[in-house]
């Protein structure tokens, strides 16, 4: 029984990641051809970052993704404080408003707010471009910063910020003082959330980005539309390498933290 | 805490005008003709459309249903490794999900053309050339292959929580494992049942890429109908928005029935 589990475990992997594999490994290979490897070489990967559309579109990229989940860190912050002391049914409301983006499927987000932008673009003087993707962006970004936020209030004894004021500080420093240390696992992991959506996002960026602007995965569309190109190949064997680096890092941290706490809630004991 | 609420002011603001507004525009187009009169023919229209829909819904079952019958020994042989295995082993699984989904898609286009790599390999036995892209099957292939961790990970969740005593009682009171696996751990990860299957049905039925790039012009899905009237040839934002609120409508009553399934107090062991 063990053994077949294991078996199991080994095909579905093999099966994740084989078509990976096979990009990384023809991503090196000499001729444009999927099938056959005819010999060694680094020529795509020079193309690539001589491919002044794909650095640009990875500058732009990184730089929406900044602006977008820094702005929805805030916004979806101070939002998660003030929704947490509403009352039930107002939160309820707002809540459920907060999940649509969540739920709806992304090309109706993104439909929708094309909507939006070519009624505001035709009575304001207001073109598709960077200013729409970073509206798009917040708006996705946004409630996955308040979801990751409001369970930690539920860890928090709400009288704690009413203590922190009688005892003389003011709302402001009891909010810094109290609330903030409390909620902030959840202020990171909302606004890494946002990022990474940001970053990976094609399908609201592609109806909201118009002619002029265009991020990384839609200029990666773009490519897969026109004929074969081995660039492609070597830009998702450095995103791969980038991935793993990342997870392989942040898995070793967590196991550092989680050793400490161990340690430290045995010496407590 | 009352002082707090004006903190989301701004969110608030921001949610009426990007997050409801655009869907109130979805409904509007969607019951208006291009001079703004109000009209059902779009709605009405849509009709032409449910050889698609149901084309769409069907291709998503499938893949949702592969999904599940993968994911679930994945899930459970996860849920039931030693502790801190269970973390490293989960970001294996997860890993290929940080790539970006046009890429993974790409290296199965890569794979199943007619020159690709797998005809390449049957050639060399001497079997094929099939055709393998541009078919329902590879529509169905890419839609598991991106949206497998999606039911991975919900159903990880809810088993992880299952307590090893509740199976080791169900075997000392008689249950063989058959037993043990459809009164005990299907009942009790139903919640996860359900969450992956909205996770993995909802993008699957709302793709446009996946049909666009595996399943070339035969496999038009929905997704791709709504792109069309958007950003297409068949421009007409009034009969895409009249999809949109369609198709809006069929996950609302589908995630409804779902619900039906998964009542809050199972969650609790």
């Amino acid at each position: 029984m063990k053994r077949l589990g294991k078996i199991y475990m080994a095909l579905i992997i093999f099966f994740l990641y084989v078509p990976i594999f096979v990009l990384i490994v023809f991503s090196f290979n000499e001729s444009k051809s999927r099938s056959v490897f005819s010999g060694f070489t680094l020529e795509w990967y020079e193309r690539l970052f001589n491919n002044s559309i794909i650095m640009s579109s990875l500058v732009n990229t990184l730089i929406i993704a900044v602006i977008a989940s820094i702005i929805s860190t805030i916004l979806g912050t101070l939002a998660a404080i003030g929704i947490n002391s509403m009352r039930k049914v107002p939160k309820s409301i707002v809540m459920n408003i907060t999940n649509i983006p969540v739920i709806n499927p992304e090309i109706v987000t993104g439909v929708s707010l094309m909507l939006l932008f070519v009624f505001f673009a035709a009575r304001m003087n207001m073109e598709f471009g960077f200013v729409t993707l970073v509206i798009a962006h917040i708006t996705f970004d946004v409630p996955y910063v308040i979801l990751n936020i409001m369970p930690k209030f539920k860890q928090m004894d709400p009288h704690l910020f009413e203590a922190a004021q009688d005892l003389g500080c003011s709302p402001f420093t009891a909010f810094r003082k109290v609330i903030l240390p409390e909620i902030m696992p959840g202020i990171i992991s909302g606004f890494l959330m946002a990022f990474t959506y940001s970053l990976d996002d094609f399908v609201i960026s592609y109806f909201t980005c118009g002619a002029t602007s265009q991020t990384l995965p839609i200029t990666i569309y773009s490519m897969t539309r026109r004929k074969i190109s081995p660039e492609i190949n070597a830009l998702s064997t450095l995103i791969f390498v980038v991935v793993v680096v990342i997870l392989i890092a942040k898995n070793i941290i967590e196991n550092r933290q989680a050793k400490k706490n161990t340690v430290y809630k045995g010496g407590r004991a | 805490m009352k002082q707090l609420r004006v903190l989301s002011l701004p969110y608030l603001v921001w949610m009426v005008i990007f997050i409801v507004v655009p869907i109130i525009m979805v409904a509007f187009f969607a019951f208006t003709t291009s001079d703004g009169n109000f009209t059902i023919d779009n709605i009405s229209n849509v009709g032409q459309y449910a050889n698609i829909f149901v084309h769409s819904i069907w291709l998503a079952l499938i893949a949702t249903a592969i999904c599940l019958v993968l994911s679930y020994p994945v899930a459970f042989y996860l849920s039931r490794m030693e502790k801190h295995k269970q973390g490293t082993m989960l970001m294996i699984v997860m890993l290929p999900m940080w790539m970006n989904f046009l890429l993974r898609t790409y290296a199965w286009m890569t794979l199943l053309g007619n020159n690709g790599i797998i005809n390449y390999l049957l050639g060399l036995i001497g079997l094929g050339p099939f055709k393998l892209i541009n078919t329902s099957g590879a529509v169905v292939l890419g839609m598991v292959y991106n949206y497998l961790p999606f039911m991975i990970l919900p159903l990880y969740s809810v088993m992880q929580k299952i307590d090893k005593s509740v199976i080791e009682a169900a075997r000392d009171l008689g249950c063989n494992p058959v037993k043990v696996m459809f009164r005990v751990i299907v009942p009790l990860s139903l919640p996860g049942i359900v969450s992956g299957i909205t996770m993995v049905f909802v993008p699957a039925i709302s793709t446009f890429i996946i049909s666009r790039m595996l399943g070339g012009g035969s496999n038009l899905l929905i997704g791709d109908l709504i792109e069309m009237q958007f950003l297409g040839n068949a421009y007409d934002p009034h009969l895409g928005a009249a999809i949109a609120l369609v198709l809006m409508v069929i996950i609302l009553a589908i995630m409804t029935v779902m619900n039906q399934f998964s009542p809050d107090d199972q969650v609790l062991i």
